[in-house]
């Protein structure tokens, strides 16, 4: 961002930064004396900040401290099971989806000349109709919050008989939402790519499968490895919807922990600090992947600018309770 | 799927609520986010520095902490969210004849939540602005201020559309988690409503509440993938 | 019943917050009432108590986890009645808990479910449960009167911040409530109905359904049932009563 907001503003000159250093101190001042007022004073007003409440969660020798962090850490791997197993699914599923759309769409286009009329017309109707369903079903996943999907994955399959611990529930509910969202991210990837690509395949030979898995697919997956990771940061922060079917992840454990402790505040910043550490970090290392392959060869065709956008629009997609 | 038909009202009542909870939620968001955006991109680096601290919290927290903390840590600070009593939108609180703060803690973290990702919508539209024509208005001699405002905003604005757009969409689909956390009657609550408590199949009632967000969700992304489009062409 | 005896192993599905009776804290297990009566029967049953796997089971899901083979048992404040027992099966009561009114510590005005009689007191429960149907022939006025929301929590939020008078539900769950948070609230006279706890299993599950009330039985009478109480529920101040008497329906 530096550099790009940099641009409002000249190389500031001696008197410039005079005022800057004089203006960032006051906010400083500012800020500090309202975080006290309006933060620090309240929650110390409320006895936010004695050991009663902070103990079992900071002062190793609480008599609770080794059975709290344990407790959470307990969450804490089952959060990360399921995120992983949830991310893991979703690729697969949605990479298959993706290649399908595609297919199915070249499909659409083909005209069947060397066949019957009446079978052309069938396996072009077969294709379309084929084409539209897969097109429902990413819209309709896609446009429904992930909380239902969850919950009405987890009430849905015992009625057809069908039942699984809450951890299944809530990978299978994540992965119906995220690989529709990732079969979205990897198409817009391909079909980003110049056509020369796909016309450079088939010349060679290759048929429009070979073309997708060897000359595509590769290329689509590279550009939007950053993409992928915002995915990734988004199915961890979704997999604290567990709660609602009584999974027992982070979020839920810190639940049961303030029945006992009540201290909500407390453990609820605890869970926070844990999940924005983790988050934070693979963020940052979809910015740094992104910086090193838009740096790297230009042969992916896509404009630097999507990038970010598809980025944040997946993530805030993805975000936490959708 | 009778139940569709008989609890019509139900439905409807429930759909009525999201739509004014996401409409509280993405004004609210949309002022804050763009304040958070101002203090991003602002000269003076503490303002810098609380901006990009929001935008990091807020993104990299499930949304359903930040529920957590509304509905049961405020409480626990003996606040019931009381400043939220504007006179038109007090009315929207007090259903079922009686007034729980739970509506209020259910915006408080929708717009804390999703204004990280408003930030982020307008900063990559100011991105998007040719670094050359915040160059060539400070060569005329504009100040930071009159920069942004007549000539980097104005451009921004288009490339800011789609993204905000889809920050929006995630919101609503957000929404739904306001239903699990004390707001009794819009639509995802009245799916837990209609099928546990009240025993209503199962099918039918998950048809009727997608339905409803799929009403809200599906125009407004098809809407934004004709403006991408329109842009690229345009580009 | 063989099966579980076979597979050395069971699922006992109960409440993870309900404090005194089933809330999973920081062992990891759920302790209370409940916990401590389905381990007085899988000691029975001959299965070591560390092959036991909870399972949360809230209200509303209690019937669906035994009809789709989720646990092998529920034990979770659960109780008994005519309408559940059309998909479920009853063994015991092993508790019999009664509904009971909570009010602010100060509130003299109500003193039983009588006072709503006059019409001006508001009170609260929870949607389709059966205290909102029993406080219902009390109330002069449903619609003004009666409030209901999903979860007792957001009653005590009501009656905390005044927008009602009262919150009604069983006994022992307004405890838990009072043991929290002893300074702002008690409970307006004696329980008016009787609220049979029982542990929920298979419908035509009979054999199992026998052994677990011989076992009960049995249980009573040595006292080990009354220990259970003790160790646990006792301590919020509830009254144990007399034994129940075993309903073999």
């Amino acid at each position: 961002m530096s550099q790009q907001t940099s641009v409002l503003y000249d190389v500031p000159g001696p008197r410039q930064r005079r005022i800057t250093l004089i203006t960032s101190v006051i906010t400083s001042v500012v800020l500090l004396v309202g975080a006290y007022f309006l933060i620090y004073r309240p929650l110390d007003d409320k006895g936010q900040f004695t050991m009663e409440l902070w103990g079992p969660l900071v002062d190793p020798s609480n008599e609770n401290f080794t059975q709290v962090w344990e407790r959470i850490g307990l969450g804490f791997r089952h959060t990360l099971t399921a995120a992983a197993l949830a991310i893991v699914a979703s690729l697969a599923v949605g990479t298959l989806l993706a290649v399908l759309r595609i297919q199915l769409k070249s499909l659409t286009r083909r005209r069947f000349s060397g066949l019957a009329t009446p079978l052309a017309y069938l396996l072009r109707g077969l294709s379309a109709l084929l084409s539209v369903v897969t097109r429902v079903c990413v819209e309709v996943f896609r446009g429904l919050p992930v909380v239902l999907t969850i919950f009405f994955v987890a009430r849905g399959f015992p009625e057809f008989g069908i039942s699984f611990d809450s951890l299944w529930y809530l990978v299978i509910g994540l992965t119906i939402y995220n690989s529709v969202v990732i079969a979205e991210i990897l198409r817009s990837g391909m079909e980003g790519l110049p056509g020369g690509q796909a016309e450079a395949a088939a010349a060679i030979g290759l048929a429009p499968m070979q073309t997708t898995r060897m000359i595509l697919l590769p290329q689509a997956f590279r550009i939007m490895l950053p993409a992928l990771i915002s995915q990734l940061v988004v199915v961890l922060k979704d997999t604290s919807l567990g709660f609602i079917i009584s999974y027992e992840e982070t979020l839920n454990i810190g639940k049961q922990l303030i029945g006992v402790l009540n201290n909500p505040i407390q453990v609820y910043l605890v869970i926070a600090v844990l999940f924005i550490a983790v988050n934070y970090s693979l963020s940052k290392l979809a910015q740094y992947l992104q910086r090193r392959l838009s740096r790297g060869r230009k042969t992916a065709g896509i404009p630097a600018q999507n990038l970010p956008s598809a980025a944040l629009t997946s993530q805030a997609e993805g975000a936490g309770g959708n | 799927m009778n139940v569709l038909i008989d609890k019509f009202d139900v439905f409807a009542g429930g759909f009525w609520l999201t739509l004014q909870i996401c409409f509280l939620a993405a004004i609210g968001a949309l002022v804050l986010g763009a304040i958070v955006a101002v203090l991003r991109i602002s000269p003076v680096p503490p303002l810098r520095a609380v901006g990009t601290g929001y935008v990091n919290v807020f993104r990299n927290m499930p949304l359903t902490v930040v529920m957590f903390f509304a509905a049961f840590g405020l409480p626990a600070l003996g606040s019931n969210a009381d400043f939220l009593r504007i006179p038109v939108v007090d009315s929207l609180f007090r259903r079922l004849g009686t007034d729980l703060p739970y509506f209020r803690f259910a915006l408080i973290a929708l717009v804390l939540y999703t204004a990280a990702f408003v930030c982020e919508a307008l900063r990559s539209g100011v991105n998007a602005v040719p670094a050359g024509q915040a160059e060539a208005a400070r060569s005329i001699g504009l100040t930071f201020g009159q920069n942004l405002r007549y000539v980097v905003l104005p451009q921004s604005w288009k490339a800011s559309v789609v993204p905000l757009g889809s920050v929006i969409i995630a919101m609503i689909k957000n929404s739904a988690l306001v239903g699990f956390f004390g707001v009794v009657g819009d639509l995802s609550q009245t799916a837990d409503q209609l099928t546990s408590a009240e025993g209503y199949a199962f099918i039918p009632v998950a048809v009727g509440i997608s339905i409803g967000y799929l009403i809200m969700t599906v125009p407004l992304g098809a809407l934004l993938n004709r403006l991408e489009k329109r842009q690229a062409v345009a580009r | 019943m063989e099966k579980l005896n076979k597979a050395q192993k069971i699922k006992i599905g109960t409440k993870f917050d309900q404090p005194g009776f089933g809330q999973k804290g920081l062992s990891g297990k759920p302790e209370g009432f409940d916990v401590e009566v389905a381990k007085i029967l899988v000691k029975e049953l001959g299965i070591p108590e560390d092959k036991i796997e909870y399972v949360e089971t809230p209200s509303k899901v209690r019937e669906d986890a035994i009809v789709n083979g989720n646990v092998d048992l529920v034990a979770a404040t659960y109780t008994i009645n005519d309408k559940r027992k059309e998909r479920i099966a009853f063994a015991g009561p092993y508790y019999e808990a009664g509904q009971n009114i909570m009010v602010k510590k100060d509130d003299t005005a109500i003193t039983g479910p009588d006072s709503f009689k006059d019409g001006t007191k508001k009170v609260c429960s929870v949607t389709g449960s059966t205290p909102a149907e029993n406080i219902k022939k009390y109330v002069k006025d449903v619609g003004t009167q009666l409030v209901l929301f999903d979860t007792y929590d957001k009653c005590r939020d009501a009656l905390k911040g005044g927008q009602v008078d009262a919150v009604t539900t069983d006994n022992v769950i307004l405890l838990g409530y009072i043991a929290k948070d002893e300074a702002s609230y008690k409970l307006a006279g004696d329980n008016f109905t009787k609220e049979p706890y029982g542990i929920g299993v298979k419908k035509d599950d009979t054999a199992f359904r026998t052994f677990i009330n011989d076992t009960l039985e049995k249980a009573i009478q040595d006292g080990r049932w009354k220990k259970a109480w003790d160790d646990t529920a006792g301590k919020f101040g509830a009254k144990l009563g007399d034994a129940p008497t075993i309903n073999r329906y």
